[in-house]
């Protein structure tokens, strides 16, 4: 047992929690974007900072990927840790204004304006979408490639894969890509999903072995009545 | 593309742990690009996932999934070539390759390149082709180094250069000349030494110009491994000299007829190799 102050009030939690746990666990809200129960901790979005030890020597990290330390002291909603939450969601406004997640984190958490160049990215790069394919759903189909400005998110070679089962699921993750799923290439289309009831889904029997997201989903029904 | 090429590369590699890059620069130094089919391959023999794999062949710029020319044009554009005017060179190989840098001539001749900064910077603009240093390339030199390229870097690397010429060395223990006149590389007589690395002994054979890479030997010497070098007439150890300042294997020291001493790197494929003709001590 690990033993540990997170706002003021003296826990022990087992070893290899991470502050995120802990805080959700004693009832500390933390915002989170790229977190996902079921889903690997990653650590991208930064919206989960925290604040850790004392004095000068105090600094942020993301509470979703640090485990807990003994002795350790953790503020979650410190005014440094406010100040770079609402920076964090800021510039994810910037970068990507259109998204329903990222507006409604950002109106929870009073940011009233957004001072950066306006970008319409539909891709954050949270790798929720990535994750959720590799690790439920046993696809590994998208991934990132290229780095830097160039780094983004799709198929190999951008051709539909082989290995997607068009389960949808990358889609139903995604903070930024609601938009997605009126994709109009079939060729590059991720997945087609139920979320606008097109094929795939409907025409279901090639797919009979898809391990979907959303079982049953309205398609499905639509199509046994 | 050949699959069972492709099967040889990834079988050479299958006991290094994380070999991916190793795989994918060899199949680019066979096909000079990779090959969506050789990628798909890898993942196939690899068990890796073919995103894991599309994901690391996008990260490295040296990796290209275009076909590349027959030559590689890279003009540097780091902050010390800029100044220098690197951005003009390259508008001129663009215009005179009638392509776009990262782009490939119709006839597969060219692949023009940019990149940032080689750590020459003193000697900027740089440009190199397939793997030839151009150094305070001006827009004149742009046609010449085209010319030079079309004609053949390696004929002009040991031919025209100044900076390679012959010299005749001799054992630093016993003075005796390591020249073998029967033996010509690079049309000089060769410089004949012993050598011996995991456990095999024979000769080796060393270009007697100063500055060429060409070795011959007895058995083949793997890439990177560290060879003793020992004298053929008093059987010495030819050390001394200390470590590689590039890759740190230790420095086999010969004399040079009429003074002076050149150094050579022991490591296969370290081309570390200095001459000091003011120095004799040993
Ligand atoms: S639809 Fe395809 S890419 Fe998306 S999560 Fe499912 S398998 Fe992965
Ligand atoms: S596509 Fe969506 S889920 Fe995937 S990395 Fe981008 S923002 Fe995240
Ligand atoms: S639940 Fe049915 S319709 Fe919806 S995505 Fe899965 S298979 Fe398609
Ligand atoms: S939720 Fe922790 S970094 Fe995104
Ligand atoms: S900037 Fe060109 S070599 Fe450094």
């Amino acid at each position: 047992m690990i033993t540990l102050t997170i706002n003021g009030l003296q826990v022990s939690v087992e070893q290899g929690t991470t502050i995120l746990e802990v805080a959700q666990f004693f009832g500390f809200p933390i915002p989170t974007l790229c977190h996902m129960e079921g889903l690997s901790p990653y650590g991208a979005c930064r919206l989960c900072v925290v604040e850790i030890g004392e004095g000068s020597k105090s600094r942020l990290v993301s509470s979703c990927t640090y485990p807990v330390e003994e002795g350790m002291k953790v503020r979650t909603a410190s005014v440094r840790v406010v100040r770079a939450r609402k920076m964090v969601l800021e510039l994810l406004l910037a970068s990507c204004p259109q998204s329903k997640v990222i507006q409604d984190l950002a109106s929870a958490h009073e940011v009233r304006q957004q001072r950066f160049r306006q970008e319409h990215e539909d891709c954050i790069l949270c790798g929720l979408c990535v994750r959720m394919c590799e690790e439920q759903m046993m696809a590994h189909a998208i991934g990132f490639r290229g780095r830097g400005e160039h780094r983004g998110l799709g198929t190999p070679f951008d051709v539909h894969s082989e290995v997607c089962r068009l389960c949808g699921g990358c889609m139903y993750v995604c903070p930024a890509c609601q938009l997605r799923c009126t994709y109009t290439e079939p060729e590059k289309a991720i997945c087609g999903g139920c979320a606008n009831l097109s094929p795939p889904c409907l025409v279901k029997d090639p797919f009979d072995d898809m391990m979907c997201y959303m079982s049953p989903c309205v398609a499905c029904e639509i199509k046994q009545n | 593309m050949k699959t069972d090429e492709i099967l040889g590369i990834v079988e050479r590699h299958r006991d290094e742990q994380g070999g991916l890059i190793a795989i994918l620069q060899d199949i680019q130094t066979r096909y000079s690009y990779l090959p969506a089919d050789a990628l798909r391959r890898v993942a196939e023999e690899t068990g890796r996932s073919l995103v894991d794999i599309y994901g690391v062949a996008t990260f490295y710029r040296s990796f290209s999934l275009k076909p590349r020319g027959k030559h590689l044009v890279c003009v540097c554009l780091g902050t010390a070539c800029h100044v220098r005017g690197g951005p003009v060179i390259a508008e001129k190989f663009s215009a005179l390759l009638g392509i776009q840098p990262g782009d490939t001539t119709a006839d597969r001749e060219f692949t023009l390149e940019t990149l940032n900064c080689l750590g020459a910077c003193a000697l900027g603009p740089i440009v190199v082709v397939d793997g030839h240093y151009f150094s305070n390339v001006s827009t004149v030199k742009v046609k010449e180094i085209m010319e030079q390229t079309r004609a053949g870097l390696e004929k002009v690397g040991t031919k025209g250069d100044k900076r390679v010429f012959p010299v005749e060395l001799s054992c630093p223990r016993c003075s005796h000349s390591l020249m073998d006149a029967a033996h010509r590389i690079d049309g000089h007589a060769a410089v004949r030494v012993t050598a011996a690395f995991n456990g095999s002994h024979g000769w080796i054979r060393l270009s007697g110009l100063y500055g060429s890479p060409v070795v011959e030997s007895e058995h083949d010497v793997p890439a990177d491994v560290v060879v003793n070098f020992f004298c053929p007439h008093c059987h010495a150890e030819l050390t001394g000299a200390g470590p590689c300042p590039v890759c740190e294997a230790p420095v086999v020291p010969l004399m040079v007829r009429g003074g002076g001493v050149v150094q050579i790197c022991s490591r296969r494929g370290c081309r570390y190799h200095m001459l000091d003709l003011e120095s004799d001590i040993v």
